[in-house]
């Protein structure tokens, strides 16, 4: 079961290499890892995606909290979490399927960003499965390229971490 | 040297080196205030700094240059953040120009001491240092202790920085902006919850076949007055873990002695039919706790820790308490009535085997053993290194206050020994210090007898020398159809004649008769000696249950 971690960390050098490398000590599992300073310029926060039961994020959040470089660590509510991902994809495109290419990305609301004579490439924002249904639609036209870079996540409502 | 001295630092252990010259060419000039032990290898240091800690309660402290000096550490401080023992290692790493560049010995000294370690911190500008320092002995030494590790760059240590810096002793730090850096989760012990307390007394009242463990937190913590306190109101048998050993008289009436794969009989069967389970600092390692699914599967499981991560970590508790040991049980003690619990303890404390060593015309580990524990005084600060003799070690001898047992319980560090009893000695110059070691253990780090040497250490060295790898041929025997590959240890040296070549003093036994007489020219013969005892080696541990079995599946009785 997919489970959204949320970590506020001092925005040092070596902070990202201390908390992968415990998650690879203890042998915890990472979906996906994203990182990006917050609104305080000393201050980072990493959404993590583990894949593992209840017993196993309590642990990561335990450990986790140990770090001196992490200030808080939260494990967000599935069902109420706001979490968007971004994917650039390139395919194959011609002139005999360029049109149909089109028609989904914008029933998914995608965007075009570069076309060739062969090819095109697209973006898209949005929760992680709708990226993965866009991705799924684009495999019949053969992926060139994928890059998708991991959920980033906050909780819904006015609290805050 | 000043941040030192503001942690009130007086002996450190190092090797010196390149990149760590500039701290050097200083420590030179405060000769007569910071005294630095010179060791043959640097892991002998790191081992040092070690058993200094685990033996006086300070913070070790340990100096290395770069790359291969940094690296030849890193078993150390392994060995200290499994066992939680409090010690700042210093490195220092080339100079910025020629960061990252696979410059001569130079190497990822944070990164490989990431996982190994409470907290890293590379220092690129001088005016960190300060706050370096005072973090790196703080995070070192509060809620549960560990090895915390700092590298320097080589320039950051040059003469000619200058930088704004105030002395502040460490007692009166609290206010400072370096240490209000930290959070305050990794300064201050976790308060203990009064209701949790209630909880646990309640579920006391209710139990009828209680065991209490003694954990290594006990020690770290200082505990040993309240657990006994504790454990005598409670009127319930005591076993002792390895990293508990001292938390809980060795010779105490209630104890039953160690638990888990070379536990008692009496411990281990406690555990199997105890109805409440009480641990106290204790992890649950898997070399207690063998089968986590059928450990005391007939109690009520609390574990008392500090550190929260470790609740429910190995072992489902069904109530624990977070605080500092010595916290914990003084708020328990203040409202436990005195119990009675006859029939329990009828039924599980003459399980204990007698503990008088056999008549043999060889010499036996009991024996020995024996030996040492009628001979040496009573405070005597005992160092093992890992296997056979250390499980007998701390079978057959008894430990009464925390730091007496300076042992590598949760990384089982060979070679450990020696340096720790160098570092117990230096931090401990009035008690005496026995090495307890087997052959293939001591040929590891032999070469610090000269560190013994030099300084006048009058440690005594008793090898358990049975010619083999003893706890490895022991698995071999009963469970790898005795085939010994390599673990026959038929070789050299001369153990006497290499303590003789350090300028110590060489000694063999092969009866009872011959260790009594030459344990006492040991004791009184005013330098470090070694005695070389000889052993069958066909002796084994007993008993023994197998990893991943129950509790009482004893393999060897």
């Amino acid at each position: 079961m997919k489970q959204t971690i949320s970590v506020l960390v001092e925005n040092r050098a070596g902070v990202l290499n201390r908390i992968t490398s415990l998650f690879s000590r203890r042998a915890f599992n990472i979906d996906s890892l994203a990182v990006g300073v917050t609104d305080d310029p000393t201050l980072s926060r990493i959404t993590i995606i583990v894949d593992s039961g209840n017993s196993v994020v309590e642990q990561v959040e335990k450990q986790l909290n140990k770090l001196i470089e992490v200030i808080k660590v939260r494990t967000l509510d599935e069902s109420s979490l706001i979490g968007r991902e971004l994917m650039i994809i390139k395919v194959s495109a011609n002139k005999n399927t360029r049109e149909q290419i089109m028609t989904i990305c914008n029933i998914c609301g995608a965007k075009v960003a570069d076309i060739s004579p062969t090819s095109m490439t697209m973006e898209l924002s949005d929760t992680p499965d709708r990226v993965s249904v866009f991705e799924d639609m684009m495999r019949p036209y053969n992926i060139l390229e994928v890059a998708r870079t991991g959920v980033i996540a906050l909780q819904k409502g006015a609290g805050k971490i | 040297m000043e941040c030192l001295l503001e942690q009130e630092v007086d002996t450190v252990f190092g090797y010196p080196g390149g990149t760590i010259l500039n701290l050097y060419d200083e420590l030179y000039r405060y000769q007569d205030k910071i005294h630095h032990v010179l060791t043959a290898h640097e892991q002998g240091a790191s081992h040092a700094a070690d058993g200094y800690a685990r033996s006086t309660g300070k913070v070790g402290v340990c100096f290395a240059t770069s790359g291969p000096g940094a690296t030849n550490l890193t078993t150390g401080i392994a060995t200290a953040y499994l066992d939680s023992s409090p010690v700042v290692f210093i490195t220092c790493n080339v100079g910025e120009n020629f960061l990252g560049k696979d410059s001569f010995q130079e190497v990822d000294t944070t990164g490989i001491a990431m996982p190994i370690t409470k907290a890293t911190f590379l220092v690129r500008d001088a005016q960190t240092i300060p706050d370096v320092m005072r973090q790196a002995f703080a995070v070192a030494a509060n809620g549960r202790p560990g090895p915390v590790l700092i590298d320097f760059l080589k320039n950051v240590t040059a003469a000619d920085q200058m930088i704004d810096y105030e002395f502040i002793p460490w007692r009166q730090n609290r206010g400072c902006d370096s240490i209000r850096a930290l959070a305050s989760t990794q300064l201050k012990n976790p308060e203990p919850n009064q209701e949790d307390v209630n909880t646990l007394l309640d579920m006391i009242a209710q139990a009828k076949r209680p065991l209490l463990i003694c954990g290594g937190g006990v020690v770290r913590g200082k505990a040993d007055r309240e657990f006994r306190e504790f454990a005598e109101k409670l009127d319930a048998p005591v076993a002792i873990t390895v990293m508990g050993g001292g938390g809980f008289p060795g010779g105490h009436p209630l104890t039953t002695g160690m638990i888990g794969m070379h536990g008692s009989r009496a411990s281990n069967v406690a555990c199997d039919e105890c109805d409440l389970l009480i641990a106290v600092g204790c992890r649950f390692s898997d070399r207690v706790a063998l089968d986590p699914a059928t450990f005391a599967q007939q109690a009520k499981i609390v574990q008392i820790d500090i550190d929260r991560a470790e609740i429910d970590k190995n072992v489902l508790t069904d109530h624990h308490i977070i605080g500092s040991a010595k916290q914990v049980l003084r708020m328990l003690n203040d409202r436990m009535p005195q119990y009675q619990h006859t029939v329990w303890k009828e039924h599980i404390l003459p399980l204990r085997a007698p503990s008088v060593a056999e008549d043999s015309p060889v010499l036996t580990p009991q024996q020995v053993l024996e030996v040492i524990r009628t001979k040496a005084p009573e405070d005597a600060i005992v160092a093992t290194d890992v296997g056979q003799h250390q499980m007998w070690a701390i079978k057959y001898l008894h430990f009464s206050y925390p730091g007496q047992l300076l042992t590598s319980g949760g990384f089982g560090t060979m070679g450990f020994g020696l340096g720790a009893a160098i570092g117990a000695q230096m931090g401990n110059p009035d008690k005496r210090v026995i090495h307890v070691t087997g052959d293939g253990c001591f040929r590891m780090n032999c070469h610090e007898l000269c560190t013994v040497e030099h300084y006048g250490l009058p440690i005594i060295t008793v090898i358990f020398d049975n010619g083999t790898l003893g706890m490895v041929r022991q698995w071999q025997s009963l469970i790898y159809g005795q085939r010994y590959s390599e673990t026959t240890l038929d070789r050299g040296p001369d153990f006497v004649k290499l303590a003789e070549a350090y300028g110590l003093k060489g000694y063999r036994a092969t009866t009872r008769a011959e260790m009594e007489d030459v344990f006492a020219q040991a004791l009184a013969c005013g330098t470090g000696a070694v005695i070389d005892c000889r052993l069958n080696i066909d002796e084994m541990v007993r008993p023994m249950v197998a990893a991943g079995s129950p509790i009482t599946d004893f393999l060897l009785n």
